[in-house]
């Protein structure tokens, strides 16, 4: 028998709960309670509103180069609602939304986008990693935490997050491949935004879905409508509970659009037409999550009305707060901190050097 | 107290540490099962079980990367990467992670990794497998690089490395992993990172020098008081960053004539800092040109030629004339 066939059974599964105008499939329904529903309208809504302020104040030369998360609001809240606080959230580098969500202060965010590096300070007792500009160079780090959970008997999974574009760098096939390998409570969410920059998701991969990428590694993959948060929380409520069961890692493709800008350095008027931009507006998650919350009753047009001034003093406020935190921050010596436990002697020569130098010019 | 090779006692290094403190793993390729595949890691297997030994798929990056993740969570792991000239894979995990967490999160996370490699030629193998490149982790901030130059120092030196709180690279010369033995005392022995040591005394010349380097040195020190009467010093210098420049400096001081021996690339190698420092702390202490004795700028010769590239016991007699001749 030379040759013959070698049978593998490969489907994936799609899941959409929200139609386009926000009504849900009764029977999929997830029936989050109503507290976390608001919590998640309101941490889609304010990452939104600060991402166009930050926009503003970035033309304005506040703060310098950051990627908005605008349309995605919806595949990164829906995920990272649907595991516990202690868990640990592993992001690349436009995750804003889920930020907000795990209490990542809007100063922090701002701090750091105005380039200093105090901003990516991880608040105490939250287990997220900083961002990570390499893409895909983050995956491998949450297949380790994962384990180290695991050996330490600690029931807490991992979540990380990367786009369409990564699932072409290496270390996401390898850090899936080690996942599987080594069985880590591992969640992986790809946010399929379409465009890596300037090149298309048809252009990334041959691949019919990113979802199925999982399969080669014996991993389930699902693949789902990532401007539908109760889909998205689905998908990943049903991950988390089989990576606690011990049953492994799980790939959720969120099929989303990168409704703004790559970062604030790039100009998509140069790759992609504006009707793509405008079919896709019409599946922004945001207002379809709002009829989704009208219709059951949970919010009302005069509630978002009070949550939107209220948002918009609080990105405003968050900017006075860091005005005030960046006069306190003049002193460049801290770049020299950090690096090792303990300062080696020649990087304190050098701090030394730099510190007489500024001593001198300034008199 | 026994007589062990450089593998045996690397081996023993980990083996008590493993039995001491649960939160050091061994992961890499053939790491378990085979032992390595120069037998580094032979029995922790069996000793202390997979979920501690990790055989790993064949991936540098995600060897690294996950060895990064699983410190930041709490664990001490030491990762072996098969050659040196593998280790460009996992560059970028090296560099972009281990090296920065730290830094970039403000002291929040520090990852306690080792990261062991075999380095360097003489032992006639393929290409990929000869290189010193120990410039490139010594460059990078954040990293410290770690060359031992034998059974007992190793030893000593993998234990402090694995106590660090922050990665460390670890070298060793697959030349000097079986071509001798050393009394290796059962008690644990430690030597910090950052601290050379001076493997021979004189007063005429120093000799900078580190790894598999240390023993043509040694050798070519002898040569010169057989044949020249020259006193050579021989520093070890164990650590390629930090750098020992205390050491150095008293050393230069006292004899003002210094030679640089390494196995890595010329230009921009390890020898050019140790120059510029002593430069900086020493440079009216010298009688004359600091000298190097080095590999060549050229891919690591194929082992036909390899010993022709890699500094011998000739040339760096030579070289330490030409320090005295001046």
């Amino acid at each position: 028998m030379p040759r013959k066939k070698i049978k593998l059974e490969h489907s994936i599964e799609y899941l959409s709960i929200l139609d386009e105008k926000g009504k849900p499939d009764k029977d999929l329904d997830p029936k989050i309670d109503k507290d976390t529903l608001l919590r998640m309208h309101r941490t889609m809504l304010l990452s939104r509103r600060f991402d166009e302020y930050q926009l503003r104040w970035q033309k304005q030369g506040r703060i310098g180069t950051f990627a908005p998360a605008k349309g995605q609001e919806a595949s990164q809240v829906g995920s990272i609602a649907a595991v516990e606080d202690d868990d640990w959230m592993v992001p690349s580098f436009r995750e804003t939304s889920v930020a907000l969500w795990r209490g990542t202060p809007m100063s922090g965010l701002l701090l750091f986008n105005a380039g200093y590096n105090e901003g990516g300070e991880i608040p105490e007792g939250q287990n997220d990693l900083p961002i990570s500009i390499p893409v895909a160079s983050q995956i491998t780090e949450a297949v380790g935490i994962a384990y180290a959970m695991k050996m330490q008997k600690k029931d807490r999974l991992v979540v990380s997050y990367f786009g369409d574009g990564a699932t072409s760098e290496g270390d996401f096939h390898e850090a899936l491949n080690f996942a599987q390998v080594f069985n880590t409570p591992n969640i992986f969410i790809c946010q399929n935004n379409q465009w890596a920059i300037s090149v298309p998701r048809e252009q990334q991969t041959e691949s019919r879905t990113l979802a199925q990428k999982a399969l080669s590694y014996g991993m389930p993959g699902i693949q789902v409508d990532g401007n539908d948060p109760l889909a998205v929380y689905t998908a990943t409520r049903e991950a988390a509970e089989r990576a606690r069961k011990g049953d492994g890692p799980t790939l959720i493709e969120c099929v989303t659009y990168r409704l703004s800008v790559h970062t604030t350095a790039d100009d998509p008027g140069k790759y992609r037409d504006e009707e793509e931009e405008e079919k896709w507006e019409e599946w922004d998650p945001i207002p379809r999550f709002q009829q989704y919350l009208k219709d059951r009753r949970i919010l009302r047009k005069k509630d978002i009305d009070s949550l939107e001034e209220e948002i918009d003093d609080e990105v405003k406020s968050a900017w006075d707060e860091v005005e005030e935190q960046i006069e306190s921050l003049g002193d460049p010596l801290v770049m020299f901190d950090h690096l090792f436990e303990e300062r080696p002697a020649y990087l304190e020569e050098q701090r030394q050097t730099m510190k007489q130098y500024r001593e001198d010019k300034n008199g | 107290m026994a007589e062990l090779t450089m593998v045996q006692a690397i081996n023993l290094a980990l083996e008590q540490e493993m039995e001491k403190d649960d939160s050091v793993h061994v992961l890499g390729q053939d790491v378990g099962v085979d032992g390595g595949v120069f037998r580094v890691t032979d029995g922790l297997l069996k000793k202390f079980g997979e979920d501690r030994v990790m055989d790993t798929p064949l991936a540098e990056s995600a060897i690294v990367g996950m060895s990064v993740g699983m410190a930041i969570a709490g664990l001490k792991p030491v990762c072996e990467l098969q050659f040196s000239g593998f280790s460009y894979f996992a560059f970028h995990q090296l560099e972009g992670q281990a090296a920065r967490m730290r830094w970039r999160t403000r002291g929040r996370y520090n990852v306690p990794m080792v990261c062991r490699m075999p380095y360097g030629g003489g032992v006639r193998a393929l290409e990929h497998h000869s290189e010193s490149r120990e410039a490139y982790y010594a460059h990078t901030p954040g990293l410290k690089m770690v060359i031992p130059s034998g059974p007992r120092n190793a030893r000593a030196l993998l234990v402090s490395a694995m106590r660090d709180p922050d990665p460390v690279i670890f070298f060793e010369g697959k030349a000097i992993y079986r071509a001798f033995k050393e009394e290796v005392p059962d008690e644990e022995e430690t030597i910090p990172l950052g601290e050379s040591q001076i493997a021979r005394e004189g007063d005429d010349l120093t000799i900078i020098t580190y790894g598999a380097m240390t023993h043509r040195t040694l050798e070519a020190a002898e040569k010169l008081a057989e044949e020249d009467g020259i006193e050579a010093e021989v520093i070890d210098l164990l650590s390629i960053s930090p750098l020992d420049d205390e050491k150095l400096s008293e050393s230069v001081r006292k004899t003002g004539r210094v030679v640089i021996v390494h196995e890595a690339h010329r230009s921009f190698g390890p020898g050019a800092e140790i120059i510029a420092r002593i430069n900086e702390k020493s440079f009216y202490y010298l009688e004359a040109p600091i000298q190097r004795v080095t590999g060549y700028d050229v891919i690591t010769p194929y082992f036909a030629r390899e010993q022709d590239y890699i500094p011998d016991v000739a040339r760096i007699v030579t070289g330490a004339r030409q320090a005295m001749a001046d």
